[in-house]
Order: structure tokens, then C-alpha cells, then sequence
């Protein structure tokens, strides 16, 4: 399998070359869970706020996509944003039917950076609570459609 | 237990009994004529009024037809073979669109159909002359494509920043990393990628999402693998034949004078032109892919199952019905029931409906739970529903609760039908052992006994047209026409309850030869009462007879 050698070379990357600004890697002990922190710099309504990301890979990473979601716990929140469910999933088509196996771990990261960064209004999306009563534990078993194609 | 006597007021069965009484001891004749009933054949010139005409294609044959297309295309517009049907699918295999499209502007339908890349900025050369020599040769020389990517947005860029450094001699697939991959391939766009990966893409594409439309692996790249490139990318050749039948089930799915087979597995398709939208109001288009007496189904509609005798309008209503009412009637499908004399639990475990309490002995019929004695004699009117008794009995404050009970009447006993369908293969089992019981305990061969299955396979088959006489009975308009189609209803329903229950009733091997005789008749006596209420149905929509209480779609 591809995960393990593409993952390693991912790694190493970050460790020489450094993440871009606002995203900092938390933790990498194995090639299956990923931990990163990520701040909107700028003019923006996050201002201040920081948000952590939790990154999930499978044997077939990076032909299947990772799964992508916000930390929600005691010390992270999920960002108030359209495409953000307060369980931290996120409908992104990125990380959906618009996955590529040549982006990167960083590359999802400044996505979801700049995604946040074009935020204007801080909201959750519609049908917020419904989709979190029902929502199954990892992000990719759900079927989003996706809100808009900038993302 | 019925007896014959019960059906000695019935003309038809007695002209049966007759014949059959008078080659006692053969039995053979009655047994041909259920042999040459049993299925009907599509090429058979006398078909029936309740059967449609239809061809049966393997897959080779639609691949055949696509094929056809494919050379027309590629003649037409001077392609390749491979890029001609990749635009035949862009156009969803409609090759008047196709042309006139191509016509229009060649190079915008070689882009939108994923053959070329789209070129931003003309770079000093005839635009489309570049692509179209990309969509018509093969791959292009190392053209400086990488700008052109870059400035596309920064996401780009920074994936380009972790790409490893371009070498001359070595290539590191920017998918694994793996600097010991040797072959690679690239589309026309150069996003070049080492061999093992583009196989185990195409292959999670093909194997998990079912996807024949293979675009570039690169970001944001919108070109399609022609199906050379797929094949020289995969190792697994069942990859490569599922990938086949993907784009055969593609182009069937276009075509609305084919359907594919849709029982699992299977990959044969059905032509049935005469199946037009118009047709739909008067005839039942049931076909079978021929490559299973079992794979039958609806040409016009969804429905998985022969649904005749009503039509595919009536039918969709009718599952609507029962989908939206599933709370409420939820009960009646559950496998038990109180026996209504001594409150002792009854499970229901074949397909007869006449019960007999283990407790007390009480006799009754499984769906009304009334007690059989009524249904023996008289043939209480278990299929009809009393409508002007029961509204009349009730005031308008409760006419909703009428609604539903009269909905009930019919959803109950499509339910039971259904329920006894689904035991079938349990009733299967018990005949086979039966069966090889008679073989032990009489004279019997293998084949003298297969009338047991017979009769078994025309239970499960009438109880299929009953199942659907109920869903097209509660939007009859009520009249003589309806009562004329319950009586018929009834007629088949008695005669199946009594075959159900003969062939599940424990054999005596002391009087085989007449259980024999006595099944053989019975089954022949269904198997008639079933072509009437086929027959007769069919015959009604043809002479728009029927006359529905609620508007059905495509009916004006
Ligand atoms: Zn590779
Ligand atoms: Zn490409
Ligand atoms: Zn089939
Ligand atoms: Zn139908
Ligand atoms: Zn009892
Ligand atoms: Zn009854």
C-alpha cells in the first residue's frame, strides 16, 4: 500500500521545510491519525481563535481521501462557519468528490485556512442539529452536497 | 380441509375434473399441459394479451451496438476509435446532439468531453489546431504546461513546493514516492504519474464508486482516459471487464428502448420498443433477460417483481401507498397473531392461510381470522371489502378511520400474499423432502414426483398476480366492473389456498397415486384462473373498462 511512504515523505517535508503561516502540526505518532492547529490571520472573524484539525488516513490514502474534521473537545471548538457542523465536520468538496491523490495534508490545510478566511458572517449551516443528532463518526460515510464550489 | 364438492357449482372446474378423471392412471396429459404453461416464450408467435414483445441482448451483443456507434462517430469526424466514444459519452450516446455540437465548434466538445485541455492563453500557436492534434494524436511532447498550472491559485503552488525536485535521469511519482517505479503514463496534459498508481485509482474508481469516467489524477485536471490508456494502466483483467460493463451499462441506460437486467450480478440487457411511455396506460410490459427463468421484471417502471395485472401507474401509487402507511399497518405484516379463541400465540409458518390453533383446535382463516367453517361452505367474502356496510355504520366524525380500514382490508391481504411469498423458500425445503419421502414410500420416480414442485411453483406465481389484484382493486371505482374483477380475484385466491394447503398438508403413501391426480388438477385449475384474471385484465385496459377512484398519472 501507498499510505505509509507518501505519509513518511509528507512528514519529513513539513520537518524541513516548515508548515505556511497560522498551521502548526500538533502531532504525527503514526500514519493514521494527524493533529494540526490552524489560525486565520488576518482581517477576519476568527480573529484570536485558534481551531485544531484532526486528519484520518487509510490504507488507500492517498487514492481515497483522507477524513478531514475540526476538533471539538474541551479545548477546541469547531469553527462558526456555513460549511462547519458544530461536531466538526466539515462539507468540503475537497474532501469529497473533488479529492485529488496529488494534494497534500497542507495542501487541505490551507484550503480549510482560506476557507475560514473568506468567512463574513459567522453561522452554522442549515440543518445543523438534525445532521449532528444523526451523523455517523467519520465525515467521509456522509454524502454532502456541496454549497458552493469555491471550497 | 376442502373437498371437491366445494367447487361443484364451478362449470370450469368441472369440465377439468373430466378429462382429468378420464385418463385416470396416466396423469401424463395433464402434467404436458402444465409443463406448456408454465413459462411462455417471447419468440412464441401467439402471444397473449397480457404479454408484451422483447429481444434479449448478452452483453456482447450491446457491446456490439456501441461499437456500431463508436465507427460511425470516428467515420464521421476522421478520430480515433477511442476518442470518438469518449465524446459519445460526453453526449450520453446521442449522436444527432453529438454532430451538431461537433459542428458548431470541434474544439469546445473535444474539451468539455475530457479529450483535450483546455488552452488559457494562445501562446502564440492556432489554438485549435493545437488541440485538435491532441485529440487526435497520441500523447503530446513535454509542452511547458507547469506555468500554466501554477498560476492557477496558491493551493497549486504549495503542493508544487513539497513536489520533489525535477530530475532528468530519476522520476518520483508524486503520488507514492516511490523513486523506484519505472513506467509511467500520462494523458495528453503530462500530469504524469507512476503506472501502479493510476492502477490502483482506476481500480478504486471502477471497484468502489462504479465509475467508468476516469478524469486525470492531476488537480483540477478535467481529462478522461480513453479506454486504451485504461487497459495499458490495469493489471487486473476482472478490473478491466468490470470497467467494460460499466460503460455497457452506461449506454443501455441512455437508450430508452433497452434496460438492463436488474437482478444482481446479471449482465444481460432487454430490447422492448413496443414499451413506449403511451403504451404504459393499457399493457404491462414484464420481460425476462434470458439468462435465468427467475430474472423477470417490469420494463416500464421500477418495480423489481412482476407486477401484473396493473398497470406500472397504478402499482408506483399503490407501493407509494403501503411506503406511506407503514406505521399504521406495520402490525398486520408482524408473523403472529392471538388465536381469537384462546388468546394462545400463533406463528405463521407456511404459506397456507387456513389455521388450525395447536390449543384448541380452533380453525380460522389467517388473514380476516375468521373461522375457517364460513370460508369452507360459503366462501365468505374474504377478498371483498364491505365498503357500503362499513361506512354506513359509522358516522362522518369517523370517516377517516373508515379510510384507513378500508385501506387495511386491502394492505392486509396483499401483506399475507406477500408474507406467504416470502416463506416460499422454506415451503421449497419441505417439498423437496416430501418429496424424496414419496419416492421411498411409493412406486414414484424423481420425475413422477416433480408434480409437488409444480404446484409449488404456480402457488408462488398466483400469489404474485393476487398480491397486485389488491393494490389494483383499492383504487377501483366501485360498480359491476370491480365486482366482475373481485369475483375473478376470488376465484384465483380460493383456488390457491386450497393447492397452498394441499401440498403442505401431511401425504397418506397409502393413497399417493390420488394426491397425485388430485394436485396435478388443482394446479392445471389454478393455472387457468390465473390466465383469466391475466387475461381479463388485460383485456380491460385495453377497453379502458376500469375506472379508478383517484387520478393515475399518464391516464387522461
Ligand atoms: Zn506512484
Ligand atoms: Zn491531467
Ligand atoms: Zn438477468
Ligand atoms: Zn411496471
Ligand atoms: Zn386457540
Ligand atoms: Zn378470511
Amino acid at each position: 500500500m501507498t499510505s505509509t511512504r507518501r505519509l513518511q515523505k509528507e512528514l519529513m517535508d513539513i520537518q524541513t521545510n516548515g508548515t505556511p503561516v497560522g498551521i502548526k502540526l500538533l502531532s504525527a505518532d503514526d500514519f493514521q491519525t494527524w493533529y494540526f492547529s490552524i489560525e486565520v490571520l488576518g482581517e477576519t472573524v476568527f480573529a484570536g481563535e485558534q481551531f485544531a484539525l484532526k486528519f484520518r488516513f487509510d490504507q488507500q490514502y492517498p487514492i481515497s481521501s483522507p477524513a478531514v474534521q475540526f476538533v471539538v473537545d474541551d479545548k477546541y471548538k469547531a469553527p462558526e462557519h456555513p460549511h462547519v457542523y458544530s461536531n466538526g465536520h466539515i462539507c468540503a468538496s475537497i474532501l469529497g468528490s473533488e479529492w485529488s491523490p496529488v494534494l497534500t495534508v497542507i495542501a487541505v490545510c490551507v484550503t480549510l485556512q482560506s476557507m475560514l478566511a473568506s468567512c463574513k458572517k459567522k453561522e452554522r449551516p442549515v440543518g445543523n442539529d438534525r445532521y449532528v443528532l444523526h451523523a455517523p463518526d467519520n465525515p467521509k460515510k456522509t454524502r454532502f452536497e456541496y454549497h458552493d464550489d469555491t471550497v | 380441509m376442502s373437498s371437491n364438492d366445494e367447487y361443484s357449482d364451478n362449470e370450469y372446474y368441472d369440465e377439468e375434473d373430466e378429462d382429468v378423471y378420464d385418463m385416470e392412471d396416466d396423469g401424463s396429459a395433464s402434467e404436458m399441459e402444465l409443463d406448456g404453461t408454465a413459462d411462455y416464450d417471447p419468440s412464441r408467435p401467439s402471444r397473449k394479451l397480457y404479454e408484451v414483445d422483447y429481444d434479449t441482448l448478452t452483453q456482447e451483443d450491446v457491446g456490439r451496438l456501441m461499437i456500431a456507434d463508436v465507427e460511425n462517430i470516428s467515420g464521421i469526424f476522421g478520430v480515433d476509435p477511442d476518442i470518438a466514444s469518449l465524446m459519445l459519452r460526453w453526449a450520453d450516446w446521442n449522436k444527432e446532439k453529438l454532430i451538431e455540437k461537433y459542428m458548431d465548434n470541434a474544439n469546445a466538445v473535444s474539451v468539455a468531453a475530457g479529450i483535450s485541455p483546455p488552452e488559457k492563453a494562445p501562446e502564440g500557436r492556432s489554438q485549435s489546431s493545437s488541440s485538435r492534434q491532441n485529440a487526435l494524436g497520441p500523447r503530446r511532447s513535454s509542452a511547458r504546461r507547469g506555468a500554466q498550472d501554477s498560476v492557477k491559485s496558491g493551493k497549486t503552488k504549495l503542493m508544487e513546493r513539497i513536489s520533489p525536485p525535477i530530475e532528468d535521469a530519476k522520476f518520483v511519482c508524486p503520488i507514492c514516492f516511490d523513486d523506484t517505479q519505472t513506467e509511467t503514463l500520462a494523458l495528453p496534459c503530462e500530469h504524469k504519474f507512476c503506472k501502479s498508481c493510476w492502477d490502483a485509482y482506476i481500480t478504486s474508481k471502477v471497484r468502489t464508486e462504479a465509475e467508468s469516467r476516469i478524469a486525470c489524477m492531476g488537480e483540477g485536471c478535467s481529462l478522461i482516459a480513453p479506454d486504451q490508456f485504461v487497459r495499458s494502466a490495469l493489471e487486473d483483467s476482472e478490473t478491466w471487464e468490470r470497467f467494460q460493463e460499466l460503460l455497457v451499462r452506461h449506454f443501455v441506460s441512455e437508450m430508452p428502448n433497452l434496460k438492463y437486467c436488474p437482478y444482481p450480478s446479471c449482465t444481460h440487457t432487454v430490447s422492448c420498443p413496443s414499451a413506449t411511455k403511451s403504451s404504459l396506460a393499457t399493457t404491462v410490459p414484464i420481460v425476462n433477460c434470458g439468462a435465468s427463468t427467475t430474472h423477470s421484471f417490469c420494463f416500464g417502471c421500477n418495480v423489481d417483481s412482476d407486477h401484473r395485472p396493473v398497470i406500472c401507474a397504478v402499482a408506483k401509487m399503490w407501493l407509494q401507498k403501503c411506503r406511506d402507511d407503514s406505521e399504521t399497518a406495520n402490525w398486520i405484516k408482524s408473523n403472529t397473531k392471538e388465536c381469537s379463541k384462546c388468546q394462545s400465540t400463533i406463528e405463521k409458518n407456511g404459506g397456507c392461510n387456513h389455521m388450525t390453533c395447536k390449543k384448541c383446535k380452533y380453525e380460522f382463516c389467517w388473514v380476516c381470522m375468521g373461522p375457517w367453517s364460513e370460508h369452507g361452505t360459503s366462501w365468505y367474502n374474504c377478498n371483498r371489502y364491505d365498503e357500503k356496510a362499513s361506512v354506513d355504520a359509522r358516522d362522518a366524525q369517523s370517516k377517516s378511520r373508515a379510510s384507513l380500514e378500508r385501506y387495511l382490508h386491502y394492505y392486509n391481504r396483499w401483506a399475507n400474499h406477500e408474507q406467504s411469498k416470502k416463506l416460499s423458500v422454506e415451503l421449497y425445503a419441505k417439498t423437496e423432502k416430501k418429496m424424496e419421502e414419496m419416492q421411498v414410500t411409493s412406486e414414484l420416480s424423481w420425475i413422477e414426483v416433480q408434480f409437488m414442485k409444480k404446484a409449488v411453483d404456480e402457488v408462488i406465481k398466483c400469489r404474485t398476480t393476487l398480491m397486485w389484484t389488491y393494490g389494483m382493486a383499492y383504487y377501483l371505482e366501485r360498480g359491476n366492473e370491480k365486482e366482475l374483477f373481485e369475483d375473478n380475484q376470488r376465484d384465483l385466491e380460493r383456488a390457491v389456498e386450497d393447492l397452498s394447503e394441499l401440498i403442505e398438508s401431511p401425504f397418506d403413501p397409502e393413497v399417493i397415486k390420488t394426491l397425485r391426480q388430485k394436485v396435478t388438477d388443482k394446479t392445471v385449475y389454478v393455472q387457468k384462473r390465473n390466465e383469466i384474471v391475466l387475461e381479463d385484465t388485460a383485456k380491460g385496459f385495453q377497453e379502458g373498462r376500469w375506472i379508478w377512484n383517484v387520478p393515475v398519472a399518464g391516464l387522461d
